[in-house]
C-alpha cells in the first residue's frame, strides 16, 4: 500500500505455514490489517534470505543418530525459540507427488501414537507458546516459542511426531481439503502469484524448481495416506533433521535434554536425494499471461543464477557479486530502479529484486515491475533491460557500493533484534548444507567485492540464454 | 519538561520458574505538549524511534485518502533535500525510515545504528521528514498514481474487496467507513494544498506522541524528544472522532469471479479502554484468537475441512472498533461455512466458553506475554499504542494481572451483552449465486 513501511512477506510467500494468519492487534499498536502492495511482489520466486546475522555465542552439537543441534544464546528476555528443520522441501519432490512435503507439514500436527489429533498445540498454547511451521522449496520446519524454561518439552514433543506420527486416513482427507483451499486462497484466486507459479514451471524445465511447493491441484487430489507414510519414513530421521534453538538458554543443559529426547531415536540413513539439475537454456522463454479478473499488469523477468550453494570455494565470491547487484538495482530507496525507473522516469508504481544466495538448486536472480499509469509492459521490460545493460558495461561507483555495505552493516545489527530472524538464518544455512558459521564471515565477503566484479558477475548471469520474461496482462489484452 | 518515571514492581506470574520484570518505562511531556515513552535496551547497538499522530483516515474528511497520501509523502522529499537526495542521504546512514497511516493513526518510525556519527544524520532526516516534507509535485503526483494502482490490486483481491465492504456497511457515515487508501472518486480530489494543509493541521506536537526503544541513556532520548517536539509546528491534540451510532444488521453479497468465498462478519466492538476489555480479549482468544486451538479453528477447519484460516479478532479503537470473523471457503461449501460460522458464533455468545478453555486460553495470554515485548521493535509499537491511546502507564505491568482476574462468569456476562447476533454484518464476496 502506498507508503506503506515496506513490511516484507517474503517469507510468508514462499512458505505455506499451517496455522491461520495470527493478529495480535489486541496489544499491538496496529490498528487495521492494511497487507502493503508489496505483498503480491515482494515473494515472487525466492525468498531473499540474507545470510548475515550475528547471534550471539553459537554452539554445534551432533548427536549419535546424527541429529545436528545448534544453540544459541540471547539473554534478553526469558524466551527462546526452538526450530526443527527436515532436509525436504518440495525441491526433493517427484511428478505425480508434488506438495507432498507440505501436506506432511499440516499432518504433524494430527497426533502420534500417544498424543490425538490438535493436542500438541493444546499443550504448547496451554503454556503460552506461539507455534507453526513453513514449508519451502528445500526445507520444512517447525517452531514453538516460549518460556525459555519449556525448551525441554519443545523437545519431547518434537522428538515424539519425529518418530510417531499417526497418519489417520480421516484426518487425513480433512486436511488435504483444508491444503486445496489454502492454494486457491494463495495462488488460484491470485493472478500474481498464478503468473509466478507459471514463470518458474516455464523457467525450469528439468529442475524441480519448477514445482510450486503448495503443489499442483491434481497431485493433491491424488495424494494417498500411503504416500505420505513412505514421505514421513524416508525424510523424517535424525540425521536429516537439525535443531536450532536461540534464546535464554544455558547450553549444557538443552544438550543434554536432546540426548535424552531425540537422542533415544535410532539413527536410520536417509538416501540421497535424486540429482534433479537444470537443463542448459538456450534462448529467452517468453510467457503471455492472461488473466480476466486482474487489473494490475505485471512484468517478471528471472535469469537463472547459481548459488553459494553448489560454488566451487574459488567461485563463492561470484554469489557475493551477484548479491551486490541485487542491492545496488533494489536495496533501498536510493537504489537505481527506484531512483531512476520509480522516480526519475516514472516508469513503474514499483520493481524488486529477488535472489536466495542459498537455494539448494540453481536459482533465479528475478526482477519484477508494475508499470506506472498507461506505460506498457515493453517499455518497462527495456528500461530493465536497459539498467541491467549499464552495470554490464560499466563498474558501479566505489560510493554506490560503499553505501549498499554501510547497509548491510546496519542489516547485520538490526536482524539480532528477532530471536526467530537468528534461528531462521542459521537453518536456511544449515539445512541446504551450508555451514552456519559462513554468516559470520559474510559482511567480509561483501567488503572484498570490487566494483569490477560487479560488472563481470552482471555480464556474465544477467543474460539472454538464462531469461524467462512474463508478461501479466489484465482482462486478456495489453 | 514534567518527567515521571513508572517504577515498575516485579512480576510474579507463571512464566517458566522465574519472575519476569516489564522494562521500565520512562514517560514525560516536552515543552511543545509531545508525550515521550522511553525504554532503555543497551544490548544491541541500536535504537527505534515511532512517532505516532491522530492523522489517521479518520481524519479524512472531504477526501477520502488524505491522510494516506500526506503520511507517504513525508519520506519523498523534505528539508533541503528532494526525494532523490533525501534517500541518498538516508542510505548513507544505514538507517531504515518506514511510514503507515491507518484509521486512527499516522506514524512514522527510524531504525537506526546508536553510534553518533550514524544516528546524528538519520535522526536530523527523520525531523526533515516529520516536520519540513517539501510535498514536491513530482512526488505527490507519483504518490497519487501508486495509491491509484493499490486501489486496482484491490479490485483483483475478493479478501480486500470484503474487508473494504464490511467497514463501508458497518460504520455508514463514520469516518471509519472509508478506506484509508481512499477510493476512486477521492484521489482525483487530492490536492499538494490539500496535503500541506492536513500536515500543518495535524502533525503538530501537542497531537504526538514520541516512542523511543534501543541502547541510548535517559538524557540521549530526551535530547532526541526535545529537538524533534521543538522542530514541529506547535498546536493542539486532535479533537475527539465523533461518536459511532450503529445502523443495525446488514447483508451484502459482492459478485466477483473466484473459486473462493471470502466471508466476513461481525458488528461493532469496543473502543480502547472499554470496562470490558480483558473478558472479551479472553472469551475471543477461546472464540477465533487462539490460532490454532480456537473454537472457530476446529469447527471450521479441524473438524470439516472447510477453511484453511478461520479467526475472529475486536479491534478496539479510539471510537468503537469492530468485531470481526472471517474464514474463505469454495463457492460450493459457502453456504454450509456460513451456517457454521453463525451458529457456532450463536452458540458461543449464548453459552459462554467453558471452565477449561478459559483456564487453557488465560493460560496462553499470560504465558505469551513476554513474547510480546521482547523485542525492540515490539517494545516500540507497545510504547506507541500505550501513549497514542492514553493507556495507564501501569498496563503492562497489570497486564498479566487482569488476565488472571477474568473469570468465565465475566466473559459469559459480557459477551451476552456485548456479541449481537441481530446486529451483525455479513459480507460475502464471491461468484453472484450458491449453487
Amino acid at each position: 500500500m502506498a507508503g506503506q513501511a515496506d513490511v516484507s512477506l517474503r517469507w510468508h510467500f514462499q512458505s505455506t505455514g499451517a496455522g491461520p494468519t495470527v493478529f495480535s492487534e489486541e496489544l499491538s499498536g496496529a490498528i487495521a490489517l492494511n497487507l502493503p502492495l508489496n505483498r503480491t511482489l515482494a515473494g515472487w520466486l525466492f525468498a531473499t534470505v540474507s545470510i548475515a546475522c550475528h547471534a550471539g555465542t553459537t554452539q554445534e552439537f551432533t548427536l549419535a543418530n546424527g541429529l545436528r543441534l545448534i544453540i544459541s544464546e540471547d539473554h534478553r528476555a526469558p524466551v527462546a525459540v526452538s526450530q526443527v528443520w527436515y532436509a525436504v522441501g518440495s525441491s526433493h519432490e517427484t511428478d505425480g507427488i508434488t506438495g507432498i512435503s507440505h501436506v506432511l507439514e499440516h499432518m504433524m500436527f494430527k497426533g502420534t501414537a500417544e498424543r490425538g489429533p490438535g493436542e500438541f498445540s493444546e499443550i504448547v498454547a496451554a503454556r503460552g507458546g506461539q507455534e507453526n511451521a513453513f514449508t519451502s522449496y528445500d526445507y520444512t520446519a517447525y517452531y514453538q516459542q516460549w518460556s525459555a524454561a519449556e525448551v525441554p518439552l519443545s523437545f519431547e514433543l518434537e522428538a515424539d511426531r519425529m518418530q510417531n506420527l499417526k497418519l489417520d486416513p480421516a484426518e487425513f482427507v480433512k486436511e488435504r481439503n483444508v491444503v486445496i483451499e489454502e492454494r486457491r486462497l494463495r495462488t488460484d484466486d491470485n493472478p500474481q502469484a498464478l503468473a509466478m507459479e507459471t514463470t518458474m514451471a516455464t523457467a525450469f524445465q528439468t529442475s524441480s524448481y519448477r514445482h510450486p511447493v503448495i503443489g499442483w491441484e491434481a497431485d493433491l487430489k491424488q495424494l494417498t495416506v500411503g504416500d505420505l507414510e513412505r514421505w514421513y519414513r524416508r525424510w523424517y530421521q535424525p540425521s536429516n533433521a537439525i535443531v536450532i534453538v536461540v534464546g535464554d538458554v544455558d547450553p549444557p543443559v538443552v544438550r543434554a535434554a536432546a540426548e535424552k529426547t531425540f537422542g533415544a531415536i535410532e539413527g536410520r540413513p536417509v538416501a540421497a536425494p535424486k540429482h534433479l539439475p537444470e537443463v542448459l537454456q538456450r534462448g529467452l522463454k517468453r510467457v503471455e499471461f492472461t488473466s480476466e479478473s486482474a487489473r494490475v499488469p505485471m512484468l517478471m523477468m528471472g535469469f537463472k543464477a547459481p548459488t553459494l550453494t553448489q560454488s566451487a570455494p574459488e567461485d563463492a565470491w561470484e554469489i557475493y557479486a551477484l548479491e551486490l547487484v541485487a542491492a545496488i538495482l533494489d536495496g533501498s530507496s536510493s537504489s537505481r530502479l527506484a531512483r531512476k525507473l520509480v522516480r526519475g522516469e516514472g516508469l513503474a508504481s514499483q520493481v524488486h529484486i529477488g535472489y536466495s544466495s542459498t537455494a539448494r538448486q540453481a536459482s533465479l536472480f528475478s526482477l519484477s515491475g508494475v508499470p506506472r499509469g498507461s506505460v506498457t509492459l515493453d517499455r518497462l521490460e527495456d528500461a530493465l533491460l536497459e539498467e541491467i545493460a549499464l552495470l554490464q558495461t560499466e563498474a558501479p561507483s566505489e560510493e554506490e557500493l560503499a553505501r549498499c555495505r554501510t547497509q548491510a552493516v546496519a542489516e547485520e545489527v538490526f536482524e539480532r533484534d528477532s530471536v526467530q530472524h537468528q534461528a531462521y538464518a542459521i537453518g536456511a544455512l544449515a539445512a541446504v548444507g551450508l555451514d552456519w558459521r559462513l554468516k559470520d564471515g559474510y559482511l567480509d565477503e561483501l567488503m572484498a567485492i570490487t566494483p569490477e566484479q560487479v560488472r563481470e558477475v552482471a555480464a556474465k548471469y544477467l543474460v539472454r540464454d538464462r531469461l524467462t520474461v512474463t508478461h501479466l496482462l489484465p482482462g486478456g489484452a495489453e | 519538561m514534567k518527567s515521571a518515571t513508572c517504577a515498575l514492581a516485579l512480576l510474579g506470574c507463571s512464566w517458566g520458574s522465574g519472575v519476569y520484570a516489564v522494562p521500565q518505562i520512562q514517560n514525560w511531556q516536552t515543552a511543545e505538549g509531545a508525550r515521550v515513552y522511553f525504554v532503555e535496551a543497551p544490548e544491541i547497538p541500536m535504537f527505534d524511534v515511532r512517532i505516532v499522530f491522530a492523522a489517521g483516515s479518520a481524519r479524512d474528511e472531504a477526501i477520502p485518502g488524505l491522510a494516506r497520501a500526506t503520511n507517504s509523502l513525508l519520506a519523498e522529499g523534505a528539508g533541503d533535500h528532494e526525494a532523490d537526495s533525501f534517500s541518498e542521504a538516508l542510505g548513507d546512514t544505514g538507517a531504515k525510515l518506514g511510514v503507515g497511516a491507518l484509521r486512527d493513526m499516522a506514524y512514522i518510525g527510524l531504525r537506526s545504528l546508536s553510534d553518533p556519527v550514524r544516528a546524528a544524520p538519520a535522526l536530523k532526516l527523520l525531523a526533515d521528514a516529520v516536520a519540513r516534507p517539501r510535498f514536491d509535485e513530482e512526488a505527490f503526483t507519483r504518490i497519487r498514481d501508486r495509491m491509484s494502482t493499490a486501489l486496482d490490486y484491490e479490485k483483483q483481491s475478493p479478501g480486500d474487496l470484503a474487508a473494504t465492504a464490511f467497514y463501508a456497511k458497518l460504520y455508514g457515515s463514520h469516518p471509519y467507513a472509508t478506506p484509508s487508501g481512499g477510493t476512486e472518486e477521492s484521489l482525483p480530489l487530492l490536492s499538494v494544498d490539500a496535503v500541506r494543509s492536513f500536515h500543518r493541521r495535524f502533525y503538530t506536537a501537542g497531537n504526538a506522541v514520541i516512542a523511543v526503544v534501543g541502547a541510548l541513556s535517559m538524557a540521549e532520548a530526551q535530547q532526541i524528544a526535545t529537538d524533534l517536539s521543538a522542530q514541529l509546528v506547535a498546536g493542539p491534540p486532535a479533537p475527539a472522532l465523533p461518536s459511532f451510532t450503529p445502523s443495525g444488521p446488514q447483508e451484502l453479497r459482492v459478485p466477483f469471479d473466484s473459486i473462493q468465498s471470502h466471508i466476513f462478519m461481525g458488528q461493532p466492538g469496543m473502543r480502547r479502554g472499554d470496562p470490558d476489555y480483558f473478558p472479551l480479549l479472553v472469551g475471543n482468544h477461546v472464540l477465533g484468537g487462539g490460532s490454532l486451538v480456537s473454537v472457530l479453528f476446529k469447527e471450521i477447519r479441524e473438524k470439516r475441512g472447510l477453511s484453511y484460516s478461520a479467526y475472529s479478532y475486536f479491534l478496539p479503537m479510539a471510537e468503537t472498533g469492530p468485531f470481526i470473523a472471517s474464514l474463505q471457503t469454495d463457492h460450493a461449501q459457502e453456504a454450509e461455512a456460513l451456517q457454521v460460522l453463525r451458529e457456532t458464533l450463536q452458540n458461543f455468545a449464548n453459552a459462554g466458553p467453558t471452565r477449561a478453555q478459559v483456564e487453557s486460553a488465560k493460560q496462553n495470554l499470560i504465558g505469551g506475554f513476554p513474547l510480546r515485548i521482547d523485542s525492540n521493535r515490539e517494545m516500540v509499537e507497545q510504547l506507541a499504542m500505550l501513549g497514542f491511546y492514553r493507556m495507564p502507564m501501569d498496563y503492562l505491568e497489570r497486564f498479566t494481572a487482569e488476565i488472571s482476574a477474568v473469570t468465565p462468569e465475566a466473559i459469559a456476562d459480557a459477551l451476552r451483552r456485548r456479541l449481537r447476533p441481530d446486529a451483525w454484518v455479513t459480507i460475502v464476496v464471491g461468484a453472484s449465486a450458491p449453487e
